[in-house]
């Protein structure tokens, strides 16, 4: 497969002379910390989905380590010494917030596969600003509509008591209809034997929690140490339960419904060959849905550049990658009016396989064509 | 009722683990004098040690007795190779040392084990839970925890209180200066302190991986904790240690589980339990600095 | 004394020189890595007063960092609304009147905080200066307002009257300016009486109690002036990021500022410059080369400490064969 992709693009190049330089794509991303993995997901995918598209590219990684201050210095060298006309790659909000203005005042283009703080996605949109992921919001509203859908009318959710965290309960809620009883953890608190005994009093129909990383691994190892599991339903949103989570807590994940806007076993071309290449590429590594977004991304940067023939043209490349024709792994995507996705999200189930491990499988599709609520504040 | 007393198990079992890293970290501070940043460093390799071990023999006993192992081993060295050429300095210069050993944990780490976090799991025997009063389960593990702390705890009593060693150890935390004038061998004496503080730090380690996620940085995350366990407990102090970490588990825990709910009497639901939640994350340093307002050398200070 | 002049004028000459330099040599980020290099000086050199010459080390000292940069942060986002904070204080992007108040306000939380934290001493400062920083970080953190956790953007610089200040240049020989005028007045403040006298509290507070001085007051005083230097760089590096989050004020970036402290040379005027130089410079440059940068800095870390008692100031004193 792999083969096959690069001799398509070396087909490419040999007919399009411009194509035969190799065109630098800035990623500023977390590799170290315990955020690390996310990072690591969103290169691996980006050089993969680029590698789909046969463009000739060249990527130029550092590590912001979650700190803004390094993540501009890192997007400063990319776009005015090495004159890089696209960036991508960032996990973190907060990095975001330095490198998204920095990049687009000097006129360059930022396609992000992760991040996408509320802040960027309303009156300050930029036609330069690309989402590949999601906003925000939109997460935790598909937990909300999954758990209606399920018949559910009480419910207990967690989050972290940090903005990421109070807007997932609010999205939750917005959807959800019923009675929620809302529950704010530390910030960096690990044991949530407290939250469990105040659970198991509340006696809720279905909980939902949003924990990413490693607050979500404890989380879920805490949730069937306590009994919970299998007795009180959960419902969560993709970030609490991406496939390294779920390789770390193995059969405490069995048994939980989630929501996301994509899964390993979408049924499209495009997604099977990202699958496949991931597996030839990263045997050990599970795929989540960093990798996913990243390489969804990679397919949209690759296939634009291939469509306009390189950077030279910033202004061309960006109205190629607003046109998003591209083929995404997960099914239907359109930008809406802020660049942020028009998206389908789907309910998923987490079963066990021949071992015991836990495997997402895909049930229902709960919203369609969904965009998010900032697009309405957002005049391009 | 039920709800308070199993809250306050849960704030035990925190504060045992606490206890077992703010116990090395006291030893060590009080009677080497050394501020060591990297002590959740430590609790990192026990760990990742525990875990990785688990997952290739199927057994958590294995885990933890590598786990043990693999800390104190790491702790030996560490104080072997960098630390004994540190204590006649500077405090500062030691902060600069323990802080460069964090970065080259942390990233050694990464590069041994990758960037995922270990899957963990409960060894069978504990992996029920037992009903301790009527209508209330409790995970058999942590009750397990809650053991092992206190053990752990009446150890070091007897070892501290009872034995040759121990008196030396009672003496270097008070008078630092008089013992190495009578001509003890304080470089042994030294490294076996460090390496006990390392042992403790790992052990902590190992019983908190099936817990919680086992991930790189994970002992930056505790160490602030322990410090104020530390702190509070008055520098030097193992009993300190033991009474300033039960009564911080317990204290953050009672904090996160009913002060939202007592804040909603009085406000609307939503703000209670953001600020109630922004208290409790405070509520150990603020603990802190109100501790140390009136005893200024913490509850129980070994130096005068 | 006379060479002391020159060195500190040819330095100078050579930081203004810097955009040139980038500009010739086509390595244009140096402009941004200096003047961030620069702002992080500044912040240590602050902590470095009343830790080196004080004797008093503060672990929260990123707290007034952050604050300063959360008032130009808040004072623009008022601006940009057109409402007022807390319905009282309008909004400003005026750099003359964001600067002074950055410097205010973080002043009068190292008041507080310094009232009730000068009462310990030794280990329990340290612990008890960390625990107010958290304080103000979780509060940060928990103000959605302001962005939380994921920051408030400052879309332009904070003009100054006849300056173009989104030119780069001009915004970096602004921070030079403040850098040098910095140092200048903390090299006047360690040679005051005031300085002297915090120094002979760091030696031996019983003897200068005995002398009729009241210390509290004097350390307080010295705590207040460090806060507020600290809340000036705070304020010029909201400016240069265009961005305030709690990032600024978390523990690890206290601790940054006292690594920066000890590498440069603890107790010396230009220490924490050359510490804070160093360290950001090493840490983006081995960034460029691999991820595991971290590995690297550690080890540099841990030479640094073992060979160079009292950071790379002695190397330099060695080097250069003494002087002050």
């Amino acid at each position: 497969m792999k083969k096959l992709l690069t001799s398509t693009g070396m087909l490419l190049a040999l007919m399009a002379p411009a194509y035969a330089e190799a065109t630098k794509i800035g990623v500023i991303t977390t590799l170290t910390g315990p955020a690390g993995y996310l990072g690591e997901q969103i290169r691996n995918g980006l050089t993969l989905g680029l590698q789909a598209t046969g463009v000739e590219f060249e990527l130029v990684v550092e590590d912001d380590a979650r700190d803004p201050n390094t993540g501009v210095q890192a997007a400063d060298r990319m776009l005015n010494e090495e004159d890089i006309k696209i960036l991508t790659g960032i996990v973190f909000s907060n990095v975001s917030g330095t490198v998204v203005p920095e990049t687009v005042d000097s006129g360059a283009i930022y396609v992000s596969p992760n991040a996408a703080p509320s802040s960027l996605a309303g009156a300050e949109c930029h036609p330069n600003y690309f989402v590949v992921s999601w906003q925000n919001d939109t997460l935790h509203e598909a937990s909300g509509a999954a758990a209606k859908s399920l018949g559910y009318t009480t419910a207990v959710a967690l989050a972290p008591n940090y903005q990421a965290g109070i807007d997932a309960i609010a999205g939750f809620k917005r959807e959800f209809g019923g009675e929620v009883t809302e529950i704010f953890t530390g910030v960096e608190q690990s044991d949530f034997a407290g939250e469990m005994a105040q659970i198991r009093n509340a006696a809720p129909q279905v909980v939902f929690q949003f924990h990413p990383g490693g607050q979500g691994i404890s989380f879920l190892k805490q949730y069937q140490q306590s009994g919970l599991l299998g007795s009180v339903p959960m419902v969560l949103s993709e970030p609490s339960y991406d496939g390294v989570i779920l390789q770390a807590v193995g059969p405490a994940a069995v048994g939980l419904t989630g929501t996301t806007h994509w899964n390993a076993d979408f049924d499209n071309e495009a997604s099977k060959a990202m699958v496949a290449a991931w597996a030839e590429a990263h045997p050990t590594t599970p795929l989540t849905t960093y990798g996913q977004q990243a390489y969804d991304t990679g397919l949209l940067i690759g296939t634009a550049l291939n469509a306009v023939g390189g950077d030279g043209d910033v202004e061309a490349l960006r109205d190629a990658i607003a046109s998003a024709e591209f083929a995404s792994t997960r099914g239907n995507f359109a930008f809406g009016p802020n660049q942020h996705p028009i998206q389908d999200w789907y309910m998923t189930a987490i079963e066990a396989d021949a071992d015991g491990n836990p495997v997402i499988v895909t049930k229902d599709k709960i919203l369609e064509a969904r965009g998010d609520v900032y697009s309405a504040d957002c005049q391009m | 009722m039920i709800l308070l007393f199993e809250q306050l198990l849960n704030g035990l079992q925190y504060g045992v683990t606490l206890f077992l890293l703010a116990a090395g970290l006291t030893l060590i501070f009080g009677i080497m004098g050394v501020i060591n940043l990297a002590h959740g460093a430590l609790y990192m390799v026990g760990a990742f040690a525990g875990a990785w071990v688990s997952i290739q023999t199927g057994s958590f006993w294995a885990g933890l007795v590598s786990g043990l192992a693999a800390s104190a081993v790491a702790g030996i060295l560490v104080e072997l190779g960098i630390m004994r050429r540190l204590y006649a300095r500077d405090h500062l210069d030691q902060v600069l040392a323990t802080f460069a050993l964090i970065l080259i944990f942390n990233q050694s780490t990464i590069l041994i084990f990758g960037r995922q976090p270990l899957f963990t799991s409960l060894p069978p025997v504990f992996s029920g839970s037992v009903e301790i009063l009527p209508g209330l389960p409790y995970p058999t593990y942590r009750l397990f925890v809650i053991a092992v702390g206190l053990a752990v705890a009446v150890g070091l009593y007897l070892l501290i209180n009872k034995t040759r060693v121990g008196m030396l150890v009672r003496a270097g935390a008070t008078h630092r200066q008089m013992v190495r004038a009578l001509g003890v061998n304080i470089k042994g004496l030294y490294t076996a302190v460090f390496g006990l503080g390392a042992l403790l730090a790992g052990l902590a380690g190992v019983m908190a991986s099936p817990i919680l996620a086992v991930q790189v940085g994970m002992g930056d995350e505790i160490i602030l904790a322990t410090f104020v366990v530390v702190v509070i407990g008055g520098v030097g102090s193992v009993k300190g240690a033991f009474v300033a970490g039960l009564f911080l588990g317990m204290t953050d825990t009672m904090l996160r589980a009913f002060l939202p709910t007592l804040l909603q009497q009085v406000m609307p639901g939503p703000e209670a339990q953001a600020l109630g939640v922004g208290i409790s994350s405070m509520g150990i340093y603020l603990m802190m600095a109100i501790v140390l307002l009136f005893r200024p050398r913490g509850l129980f200070a070994a130096q005068g | 004394m006379k060479r002391e002049y020159l060195g500190m004028i040819a330095v100078f000459i050579a930081l203004a020189l810097v955009p040139f330099a980038a500009e010739w040599t086509g390595q244009s980020s140096w402009v941004r890595l200096v003047g961030q290099a620069l702002i992080f000086g500044m912040a240590a050199a602050s902590l470095n007063f009343i830790l080196g010459y004080g004797g008093m080390i503060s672990f929260g000292h990123a707290a007034y960092f952050g604050i300063g940069g959360y008032v130009v942060g808040i004072l623009f986002h008022h601006h940009a609304a057109g409402t007022a904070f807390l319905g009282l204080i309008p909004g400003t992007d005026q750099m003359l009147i964001t600067l002074p108040a950055a410097i205010v306000v973080s002043g009068m939380a190292a008041a507080l905080v310094g009232a009730l934290s000068l009462r310990t001493g030794g280990v329990q400062f340290i612990m008890i200066t960390l625990a107010f920083a958290q304080m103000f970080f979780f509060l940060f953190v928990s103000l959605k307002t302001y962005g939380g956790e994921d920051g408030i953007m400052v879309r332009r610089t904070n003009s100054l009257p006849g300056l173009d200040m989104r030119d780069r240049a001009t915004l970096y020989w602004v921070v030079l300016v403040c850098a040098a005028a910095y140092y200048l007045f903390l090299r006047r403040l360690v040679q005051s009486s005031f300085g002297q006298i915090i120094a002979g509290i760091r030696q031996n507070e019983r003897r200068m109690a005995a002398l009729g001085i009241s210390t509290y007051r004097y350390k307080l005083y010295a705590f207040v002036l460090s806060g507020m230097g600290a809340g000036l760089a705070g304020a010029l590096m909201v400016n240069f990021l265009r961005f305030a989050s709690p990032d600024m004020m978390h523990w690890s970036r206290s601790g940054e500022f006292m690594i920066m402290v000890i590498l440069g040379g603890v107790g010396t005027l230009a220490g924490p410059f050359i510490g804070a130089g160093v360290l950001f410079s090493v840490e983006v440059t081995l960034a460029k080369y691999t991820e595991h940068w971290m590995l690297p800095v550690g080890i540099l870390l841990l030479l640094v400490v073992l060979t160079a008692r009292g950071g790379l100031m002695s190397l330099i004193r060695r080097v250069t064969g003494g002087g002050k």
